[in-house]
């Protein structure tokens, strides 16, 4: 007897179970708007941000202040690197991707063999600084030293007019849109005379997990060099001035260099949706995009579109 | 209701239950087949574009270059390294904790040490990596003057703290089992604590042991969020235990989020898997076996 009830007592509450999780996800699914008793829409839904760990201060930022507007929207964001955020677009995962490089050619064909149209926002400018302990009295060096000192031909900071010290080269790892922009345009020197493709980081480097890691290394550190994005940069490391050849003055990162492109290593920092936004993923993208969004990026510490 | 009608309801119960408890076993073997299949399937086809030496031989690994190279030795290495390391820090260390606890600590401290001990092993491992980032790749820089901390020394360290716990909960285990005849047998003969303990008890345990240390062994070899945060993660083989490198685990944990799905990147990280799923496999295997003749050795 006393089976059958406690068969009951599994099956009633498993039964009311189904049903508000039915009831929920009614609800829940897509983005929508609705409409309140005063009359406004207030916007609600969830959008998913994944990839570069350079652009996650900004939108972090961006999604908490969007989030206090509309408290009904969610955003989530997570900085595991700008490849991992692409090939998450590909595979169809998430709402927007942010990435600190623009997307290969051959990754738009996987996108659109997999039905997915990646379309292109830039959000923000960065300039890529390299960073060195305070401690370091090297203060400036140019690309071409840089290349060298990433592939593995200068190991030693006394021959770039340093200490006599071995050089401690921390860099992200190839997850990261970072990575692959530091080493198109400074390990291989693109757009130089000396422009080299075949150049590789070489066999020495740490291939760190994140931008963080990578500066608190150096604030450790006096004989490491690293290149976080322009928001990560602290006053317990020293940002170098670079040059883009032996006879050009070196330039600071900052803001003002990156906006009138005295700064040689400036790049977009860019979002990508799945065709052109609509909905609360358009409503999110034109106020990172606006004023006040783009008010933000100044104070994240990195360069607005204007 | 009738006698009858009862006995066979529960007669029912008991065949739901049963062929439960069999759907589960069953879904535990369904399982790994699944996973062996998927490894095999995702990382066996890499071979036809690396040749299998080298991919095992090869030094250089740059998987987002335009032809890109896949050579693992570096990873393997490295694991090598930080594998011995660990096991070189752990073993001593546990086995002597392991036969304190279960030869001459009183009662009351092994009934708070052993818990104690057991709770280390449910550290998340990225807070022992944090650990080993903050407090002990310092450390490890002074001491051995090194132009950083994060090399595979550290990772090593830490990865010994890791598997500590399971050598010391594993060999106490083995030790208490071994029969109290054997100690009477050996303090009638004049012997000494220490001569019981080192003569007697850890031979008769010694299988037991083995086991305990072949298991800190394979969670050292698998343990990845750790060696991917204070290993360093250099390409180069490493020659010193001193050199940051970057083991098997972590190469995958630092690539796999950018590999696009059936890219050649994607089946080299999976190839690394399937010889880590081997490697730890037939260090478990053996652990196993080894447990097993420890059982049958006292049953008698």
């Amino acid at each position: 007897m006393h089976i059958k009830k406690s068969i009951n007592w599994f099956i009633l509450p498993l039964i009311a179970i189904i049903g508000v999780a039915v009831l929920f996800s009614g609800c829940e699914s897509g983005t929508r708007t609705t409409l309140t008793a005063t009359g406004s829409t207030e916007l609600s839904g969830s959008i998913k941000i994944i990839g570069s760990n350079t652009v996650t201060p900004l939108s972090t930022v961006w999604s908490e202040e969007f989030m206090k507007m509309h408290p009904k929207v969610n955003i989530a964001v997570s900085g595991p690197g700008s490849g991992a955020g692409i090939a998450a677009l590909i595979n169809g995962t998430i709402d927007i991707c942010q990435a600190s490089r623009t997307i290969k050619q051959s990754e738009i064909d996987e996108a659109r063999a997999n039905g997915v149209e990646p379309y292109e926002i830039q959000v923000a400018t960065d300039a890529l600084s390299v960073v060195v302990n305070p401690a370091n009295p090297v203060s400036e060096l140019t690309i071409a030293q840089l290349s060298g000192i990433f592939n593995g031909k200068i190991t030693n900071w006394n021959e770039v007019g340093g200490n006599d010290a071995a050089i401690v080269v921390l860099s992200r790892d190839t997850n990261s849109g970072t990575h692959v922009f530091f080493k198109e345009h400074v390990v291989q020197m693109a757009g130089l005379p000396s422009e080299d493709k075949s150049l590789e980081y070489g066999p020495d480097v740490l291939f760190l997990p994140s931008t963080e890691e990578g500066v608190s290394e150096v604030a450790k550190n006096p004989n490491a060099i690293f290149y976080p994005g322009l928001g990560y940069v602290t006053d317990k490391v020293k940002p170098l001035a670079v040059k883009k050849t032996a006879d050009d003055a070196g330039v600071l990162p900052s803001v003002a260099t990156a906006l009138d492109g005295t700064y040689p290593v400036a790049r977009p920092l860019l979002f990508y949706t799945n065709g052109v936004p609509t909905g609360v993923i358009k409503d999110f993208i034109d106020y990172c995009l606006s004023a006040e969004g783009q008010a933000i990026v100044t104070e994240v510490g990195y360069v607005p579109l204007q | 209701m009738p006698a009858g009608g009862l006995a066979r309801r529960w007669r029912l119960g008991e065949k739901f239950i049963e062929s439960w408890i069999y759907l589960a076993g069953l879904l535990a073997i369904v399982v790994l087949l699944g996973i062996i299949i998927l490894l095999i399937k995702e990382g066996v086809p890499i071979f036809l574009d690396t040749p299998p030496w080298e991919f095992f031989f090869g030094t250089k690994w740059y998987p987002v270059s335009e032809p890109p190279t896949f050579g693992i030795m570096p990873f393997f290495v490295a694991t090598l390294w930080v594998t011995v390391i660990a096991t070189a820090i752990s073993v001593p260390v546990g086995v002597a904790c392991a036969a304190y606890l279960s030869e001459v600590a009183p009662n009351s401290i092994r009934e708070t040490v052993k818990p104690i001990v057991e709770l280390l092993a449910g550290f998340p491992s990225v807070v022992m990596g944090f650990i080993g980032l903050m407090l002990l790749s310092p450390l490890v820089q002074s001491a051995f003057n090194l132009n950083t901390g994060l090399s595979g020394l550290t990772a090593g360290i830490m990865l010994a703290f890791m598997s500590l716990p399971i050598i010391i909960s594993v060999s106490e285990d083995a030790l208490r089992a071994v029969p109290d005849e054997f100690r009477q047998a050996s303090y009638a003969l004049g012997a000494t604590k220490w001569e019981t303990i080192w003569h007697v008890c850890i031979p008769a345990a010694l299988s037991g042991i083995t086991a305990a240390v072949m298991l800190g062994v394979g969670r050292a070899i698998g343990e990845t969020m750790t060696v991917l945060m204070v290993a360093g993660g250099a390409l180069a083989v490493p020659v010193s235990p001193t050199d940051p490198m970057m083991p098997m685990t972590a190469a995958i944990a630092s690539g796999i989020g950018n590999a696009v799905r059936g890219g050649l990147q994607y089946q080299a990280l999976f190839a690394i898997g399937l010889i880590l799923f081997v490697l730890t496999l037939f260090v478990n295997l053996v652990a196993d076996r080894v447990l097993e003749r420890q059982k049958r050795k006292f049953q008698r």
